[in-house]
């Protein structure tokens, strides 16, 4: 009979993102002790860097998966936002006035997305994989095979500038700040309750009056906004508005929160198991690549991690479940 | 335990005082039973009694931790559902599990298809096995059509058919009729009757007991995973079998209390869905519960799920406590004091992988908040309180509500809705699949919630049910109200009249 103030249900979940984040930290440790030019300022200051543009989309991306979803057409998106930021520069154009621009077509994308799953009811993988291709021609067509350089000064340097003396890149930041919003809205709002719910049972959330489809395009939107300013973010880090930037994205987004135990399925993980597969997969990468291991081994062991972590998580739940089948059977035992 | 006085044959399956424990749990302890050519053999038991654990023993999927199992009086150890299968024991479930794109046939030969030269299908030997099998039965149904268009009824036809190709002698029938119409029980006692006479031996499981002394010979009850009784069904009464099952004297199964109704708190006009259902105007009051009777497929559902939004209507209104309702809209419905609870709550009612105390919570994303924020303070005390006032059967809060017993899950949905304060309650199957100790508990639930001004609008395909409950008894046909029944006057004959169109009121 009631014995509160437990919650196994979540023991999984947090233990899977305890493990990630475990694994992370060891690798830190291990990094800054063992492998030279890891823990000088510059090297981490790289990581990061190149690591935000993925843990940007990943924040929305984790929503979108946790609701049951997916958006493959993030990193055209992305893209297609750098182009047109190019193209309108070559206009000539201020920046001020193209960064609002690019942004609303982020959320137009997004718009089309969401409108796509949630009014004609098509699965959003193959709507995202349209999307993906379609997006990132539009961006060729924008922008040809230019490449924008010439962005102001002060941009470029806030994109790829450190705060202060530290390595923390100043893009860090407002990061930080989203992560945290993110945080709330998934983990502590209403909003984020019916997303867990969503995902995990959707017929069900609607029949408890959760506005499932209202819920589902405010999240393709806010992917869209979020890729756009990561496309921003791109050109301006890598001083490089091209239709190809940000290629490839996707599958790095995916792969980093699928390792921080958000189930493919949706209705489990925690976004700090995200963000902490995020850094994970950088850092390794990043490890790998001063030990001088070869590409090819890199993507070997990026996809040994991605099976290891989809597979993960699903041990440990069915431990988990073993465990509260035994103890609910304890106490009312199921004929 | 009475054996039929004759020495007569032998038992084809027999249990021999066995025990089985999972972990702490002991699912069974020293149960026999005897199961004859010839005999349909009810098993009896609430929820957790042991009945499915019994079923899997015989099936193989358990092995004993003690007893014996006896094939033809002869111990036999099954290693596996197969060995099962192989010595002629088949198991048909609640709910059936075939190809939805492979015909009949193929569902029934699926794995040992008939071959022809170089190893292609003979789909000729195929339909024609299969329709021997259809005729053995006494049923009509076509070899070929694919069994994704079969009603529930049809397919468990093809489940035992499926047995009878392995040259099954006894068949364990898991709740069978849980999802059937009148007529489809009919039929399906029809076959049952059929091979009993071609000297199957049938295990028969359900909670509905009328059931029971319609088919069966004798019934053996559990309580607890213990053996209690094995009697002749004659001679026995509703009232002795549920107390065998329950272990004390219920009080009664329809505690209905006398109620004024009040002013109405859901009024329903002209409500219609094309093609679905045409033209339905009702009202309920306050302290009434109005019964909505018919077969499955009149339209019942359908009406509910519109009302509270979960389908848009075409035409017509809806108005709780004097507010339209929205088309479409379950958000309003539920703001106006409207609670649902669903016919299917294993998809509808819960999400079975989250907490009972989540599941609870859903139906408080509005209320248990703070400056935006979910107050999980409240959100906690609000699902405990509401569980325990509903004596839900739990280890903690936060376990997940699909390993709760399927009473105890329909406890959770009942918690989950009364936590928002309904005006107007729709309960559609609230019985169903539930044992009955809980099914009591329920209809006491319901009777005390529309004494409290609550108007209750109960659909059920349980005749009994609706006319213990029911204040007023609506009854649908083909998508269209056609009577409305005083109490006074609702029995079975007259709702069955009007359910099937024999008489418009």
């Amino acid at each position: 009979m009631p014995e509160p103030l437990t919650r196994p249900s979540r023991w999984s979940a947090l233990r899977w993102d305890g493990v990630v984040g475990a694994v992370l930290i060891v690798l830190l440790l291990f990094s800054f002790t063992f492998v030279d030019g890891f823990g000088n300022a510059l090297n981490l200051s790289f990581l990061i860097g190149n690591t935000l543009p993925i843990a940007l989309v990943a924040l929305p991306m984790t929503l979108l998966v946790v609701s049951g979803e997916i958006d493959l057409s993030v990193a055209s998106t992305a893209g297609l936002s750098g182009a047109v930021m190019g193209a309108l520069w070559n206009q000539g154009m201020t920046i001020e006035a193209i960064i609002p621009v690019c942004l609303l077509l982020g959320v137009v994308c997004g718009l089309v997305n969401g409108l796509l799953v949630t009014r004609l009811g098509l699965p959003s993988l193959a709507v995202t994989i349209g999307t993906l291709a379609a997006y990132r021609g539009i961006a060729q067509i924008v922008l040809g095979s230019d490449a924008v350089t010439d962005f102001p000064a002060q941009y470029l340097d806030f994109a790829a500038g450190r705060l202060g003396d530290t390595f923390l890149p100043q893009a860090f930041l407002p990061f930080v700040v989203l992560f945290a919003i993110a945080v709330v809205v998934l983990h502590a709002t209403p909003f984020g309750r019916s997303l867990f719910a969503i995902g995990a049972g959707e017929e069900a959330a609607r029949f408890a009056g959760v506005r499932v489809k209202r819920h589902k395009l405010i999240l393709f939107t806010v992917t869209g906004l979020m890729a756009s300013l990561t496309g921003i973010f791109w050109a301006l880090h890598y001083a490089s508005a091209r239709y190809d930037n940000a290629t490839g994205l996707e599958l790095s987004v995916i792969a980093a929160v699928l390792l921080g135990g958000i189930d493919f399925d949706g209705g489990k993980g925690t976004l700090g198991g995200a963000i902490a597969g995020v850094f994970l997969l950088g850092a390794a990468q990043n490890v790998m690549s001063l030990q001088d291991v070869s590409a090819q081994s890199q993507i070997v062991v990026t996809g040994v991690l991605l099976v290891v972590s989809v597979l993960g998580p699903r041990v440990a739940r069915q431990i988990s479940v073993a465990r509260a089948g035994r103890r609910a059977a304890a106490s009312t035992p199921t004929s | 335990m009475t054996h039929p006085s004759d020495t007569g044959p032998a038992p084809v399956l027999a249990l021999k005082d066995v025990a089985k424990s999972f972990g702490a749990v002991r699912a069974l302890r020293g149960v026999s039973l005897e199961l004859f050519p010839g005999e349909v053999h009810a098993l009896a038991g609430e929820n957790g009694a042991g009945k499915s654990t019994l079923i899997k023993t015989l099936a193989g999927v358990h092995r004993p931790d003690a007893g014996r199992v006896l094939l033809d009086g002869e111990p036999v150890v099954f290693h596996g559902p197969g060995d099962a299968r192989d010595a002629g024991i088949a198991v048909i479930y609640q709910e059936p599990t075939l190809f939805p794109d492979l015909s009949i046939a193929e569902n029934i030969f699926m794995g040992r298809l008939p071959r022809r030269a170089f190893g292609r299908i003979d789909h000729k030997a195929t339909r024609a096995a299969t329709a021997a099998l259809m005729k053995r039965l006494g049923v009509e149904l076509d070899p070929d059509r694919p069994a994704s268009g079969l009603s529930i009824a049809d397919q468990q036809i093809v489940e035992i058919a499926k047995a009878l190709s392995f040259d099954a002698r006894v068949l364990i029938m898991d709740e069978p009729t849980a999802a059937l119409t009148g007529s489809e029980v009919a039929r399906l006692f029809g076959v049952v009757r059929t091979l009993r006479e071609q000297g199957a031996a049938v295990l028969f499981i359900s909670h509905r007991l009328e059931e029971i002394f319609e088919i069966c010979r004798r019934v053996t009850t559990l309580r607890d995973g213990a053996w209690i009784a094995t009697e002749q069904v004659a001679g026995m009464t509703e009232d002795d079998l549920v107390r065998r099952m329950v272990g004390r004297d219920l009080d009664e199964l329809y505690p209905k209390q006398d109620v004024t109704p009040g002013e109405v708190a859901l009024s329903v006009r002209r409500l219609t869905r094309e093609g679905v259902f045409t033209d339905v105007s009702f009202d309920v009051r306050r302290g009434e519960i109005v019964g909505l009777a018919g077969l499955v497929g009149a339209g019942r559902t359908e009406v509910a799920r519109a009302v509270f939004g979960i389908d848009r209507w075409d035409a017509g209104e809806v108005v709780v406590d004097g507010r339209p309702l929205t088309s479409g809209a379950p958000s309003t419905a539920m703001a106006a004091g409207l609670a649902l609870v669903p016919e299917d709550r294993r998809a509808q009612g819960l999400v079975m992988d989250m907490s009972i105390e989540r599941n609870i919570g859903l139906t408080g994303l509005r209320t248990t908040v703070r400056a935006g924020l979910m107050d999980r303070g409240a959100e906690r005390s609000r699902a405990l309180d509401w569980a325990i006032r509903l004596q839900v059967k739990y280890a903690r809060i936060a376990d997940t509500v699909n390993t709760l017993s399927g009473g105890n899950q329909q406890k959770v949905v009942l918690a989950k809705w009364l936590a928002t304060g309904p005006q107007v309650l729709i309960v559609d199957e609230p019985t169903r699949g539930i044992d009955v100790g809980t099914k009591a508990e329920v209809h006491r639930l319901l009777s005390e919630l529309a004494a409290d001004g609550v108007a209750v609008l109960m659909i059920s395909s349980d005749l009994p049910e609706i006319l213990g409950m029911a204040d007023r008894v609506l009854v649908m046909h083909e998508g269209r109200l056609t009577a409305e029944i005083a109490r006074t006057e609702a029995t079975e004959e007259t709702v069955m009249a009007a359910a099937t169109g024999r008489a418009a009121a």
